[in-house]
């Protein structure tokens, strides 16, 4: 064999191991999953014995109002959890982008919750809503008002959770958005306060839209997250009361738990894995745009 | 225009001093130049009379408005950077227009002047692009004429000519002398290239190290130099600066050291009295330096060893030793200088600067 031959070939050995890995440790389990949501399985059975159903199991679940009301709240929580951390934890970055004494204290303090085990965070948050022990009720009581259901009412059940995600993932947002804030370049800032611009008018006009790259994929990358999110609503709720707090990872594992139907909780993964595909390609093209326009217009100024 | 004032003005970053209180005074309508070398303080005064920067004690006056407390937009200023700063999601003709459309002028004026000024400076084409599509040479025409747009009454640049090749910074220059004619405004210009600073200051400040050294015309500076740092900095190639003793040689001060001993006019010897010693620093521009007639006499020459020469078309520059001290000369380029060869040369008493040894002050 030529050393040229050889030389082309030594990326890919080294690439191999890894390769394998992916190999095993990915794509056989996603092509067993995808296998299985085309069988009736029963866990009691070995998955050569389970009869082939073909598409069967998707079409039973988009007939299945459960499924649809389970997939809707993930939307909904998704959704609001999404937005509202975006507001506050991009707000608090801004409010927080400042060199006052102590400044760098506060912003280990805020993003303590995000280092918090989930199953953790669920207790945590189980017990401050105890209808008459939790924090919450305690203190409403004491001030005069009526204690709320927080966990035991299906329509506060779900503003709950929210509230806990809120709590635990904000600081995600605040990290990042403190980072993009601390990289954009100082001297355009100090020419927008010479140009006039207030400091509101700093943010709407200048700081907001040079973050915006940085938010797109920030506010992507919670979002898929938000979709998987378990244990918390597990300890929590376990998505009760009803089906109101059931989101589709809980009642994916319920479907193989308690329904004992493997086939069925395999095609609503795959359903789940198909929007998380869809965003996650979004953004990669978003990356990929942005990145080859500002390579293109770092050539033209090049040239010119 | 506002008359500008620095009164006891100190600037400190936590514990470091970095501008002890120093007064400055700019005349209205005046281009004036702040120079001096790298980390001596430049940005920051010019920061702090543009508001990025707080004053730890003393004031700033505009006219008789007290104005370090105000914010960078109620300075009515307007400043161009060294990195430009331009906004890079803008397109230029937005760019432009930031501060205008904060005002809330109406958009047809806001067109009128931003055509104008690109017309005035040659951009037109550019307007619908993005910072980042421009040249360097465009972008810094571009932060030019945003500050120009916003008629403000005074201008400030940070070396804004430094991040060009060395073509297009020298014809920025001539536009903006151009420009100075034709805009009555005042303009503070802050650089470190003292060409920069003789061809474009009505006044030029030099600083050094934090301090005030001089301020005066180009001229002032170059043939008046109030110490040996302004001397050594103001003019190229840069001034030498011998170790001398001054010696009553029957009757006429000279300026001795080894290998040179220079007759001085008499009216130093008025000037050297006060002196506590007689060791000193004379100073003598490399164009002060002729080169020797057959007839000089012994005592006015000073023969030199030619170890480099630098053609540079109209003049040769030559690096040449005496003793241990290396000397430039600066000669039209007529005769041929070999390396290694010495030659005598003469100087022309007058030109001679002496120099306090401790104070380094001019004398
Ligand atoms: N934000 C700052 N904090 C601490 N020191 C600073 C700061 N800005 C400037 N300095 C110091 O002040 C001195 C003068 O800086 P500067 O005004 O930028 O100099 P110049 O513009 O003349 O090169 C330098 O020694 C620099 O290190
Ligand atoms: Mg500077």
């Amino acid at each position: 064999m030529a050393a040229a031959q050889i030389k082309r070939m030594t990326p890919y050995m080294f690439l191999a191991p890894a390769a394998a890995i992916m190999i095993v440790g990915l794509l056989y389990p996603i092509g067993y999953m995808v296998y299985a949501s085309f069988l009736d399985w029963n866990p009691s059975q070995r998955i050569g014995e389970a009869d082939f159903v073909g598409l069967r199991n998707y079409v039973t679940l988009l007939n299945d109002a459960a499924f649809r009301e389970s997939a809707g709240v993930t939307l909904t929580f998704s959704a609001i959890v999404v937005v509202v951390e975006m507001v506050i934890g991009v707000g608090l970055a801004l409010l927080l982008d400042r060199n006052i004494r102590g400044i760098s204290v506060l912003r280990t303090l805020f993003i303590l919750p995000m280092m918090i085990a989930p199953i953790v965070v669920g207790l945590m948050w189980r017990y401050m809503y105890h209808p008459s022990v939790g924090i919450f009720n305690q203190t409403l009581k004491e001030w005069g008002f009526e204690p709320i259901p927080w966990l035991s009412d299906s329509g506060w059940a779900l503003t709950s959770i929210i509230i806990a995600d809120i709590w635990q993932w904000t600081p995600f947002i605040f990290i990042l958005a403190l980072a993009a804030l601390q990289s954009l370049p100082r001297t355009s800032l100090e020419a927008a306060r010479i140009d006039g611009a207030s400091g509101w008018q700093q943010i709407v006009y200048i700081k907001l839209p040079l973050m915006m790259p940085v938010l797109v994929v920030t506010a992507l990358l919670r979002l898929i997250d938000s979709f998987k999110v378990l244990e918390v609503i597990l300890v929590m709720t376990n998505g009760g009361p009803g089906l109101s707090t059931e989101i589709l990872s809980l009642r994916i594992s319920r479907t193989a738990s308690e329904f004992r139907e493997l086939g069925l909780a395999a095609a609503m993964s795959n359903y789940l894995l198909l929007i998380l595909l869809t965003l996650t390609v979004i953004m990669f093209v978003y990356n990929k745009v942005v990145e080859s326009r500002a390579q293109a217009i770092r050539q033209q100024a090049e040239e010119a | 225009m506002p008359r500008i004032r620095f009164d006891s003005v100190e600037k400190r970053f936590g514990q470091t001093m970095v501008l002890p209180p120093f007064d400055l005074d700019f005349d209205d309508g005046e281009f004036t130049v702040l120079v001096g070398p790298s980390g001596c303080g430049k940005s920051t005064t010019l920061r702090m009379l543009a508001g990025l920067e707080e004053v730890t004690s003393g004031e700033i006056w505009f006219d008789d408005r007290p104005i370090s407390r105000l914010e960078p937009k109620d300075r009515d200023i307007a400043m161009v950077f060294q990195d430009y700063a331009l906004y890079p999601h803008m397109n230029i003709a937005k760019n432009m227009s930031f501060a205008l459309r904060l005002q809330k002028v109406p958009k047809a004026e806001i067109d009128a002047k931003v055509a104008k000024v690109a017309e005035m400076l040659g951009i037109e084409q550019l307007l619908g692009r993005k910072p980042g599509e421009l040249s360097g040479g465009q972008r810094q025409r571009v932060a030019m004429g945003r500050a120009l747009v916003r008629d403000a009454s005074t201008f400030l640049f940070d070396e804004p000519l430094s991040n060009l090749d060395a073509k297009l910074r020298g014809k920025m220059r001539t536009e903006l002398a151009e420009m100075r004619n034709t805009l009555d405004k005042n303009m503070v210009y802050v650089t470190h290239d003292q060409v920069e600073a003789m061809t474009l200051g009505d006044r030029i400040v030099v600083m050094a190290n934090g301090l005030v050294q001089q301020q005066g015309s180009a001229e002032d500076l170059f043939k008046t130099p109030a110490n040996k740092f302004v001397a050594g900095f103001i003019g190229s190639p840069t001034m030498n600066f011998l170790d001398a003793t001054l010696v009553d040689d029957g009757g006429t001060l000279t300026a001795q050291g080894p290998g040179f001993s220079f007759a001085l006019p008499p009216s130093m010897r008025e000037r050297t009295a006060g002196l506590s010693g007689p060791e000193v620093i004379a100073g003598i521009r490399p164009a002060s330096f002729a080169l020797a007639p057959d007839d000089a006499p012994a005592g006015s020459r000073i023969d030199l060893s030619i170890k480099v020469s630098e053609y540079l078309g109209t003049q040769t520059i030559l690096v040449t030793t005496c003793g241990d001290h290396e000397i430039l000369v600066e000669l039209d380029s007529g005769a041929r200088f070999q390396r290694g060869t010495t030659m005598g040369f003469v100087v022309d008493p007058e030109t001679i600067m002496i120099f306090d040894k401790k104070t380094e002050l001019r004398l």
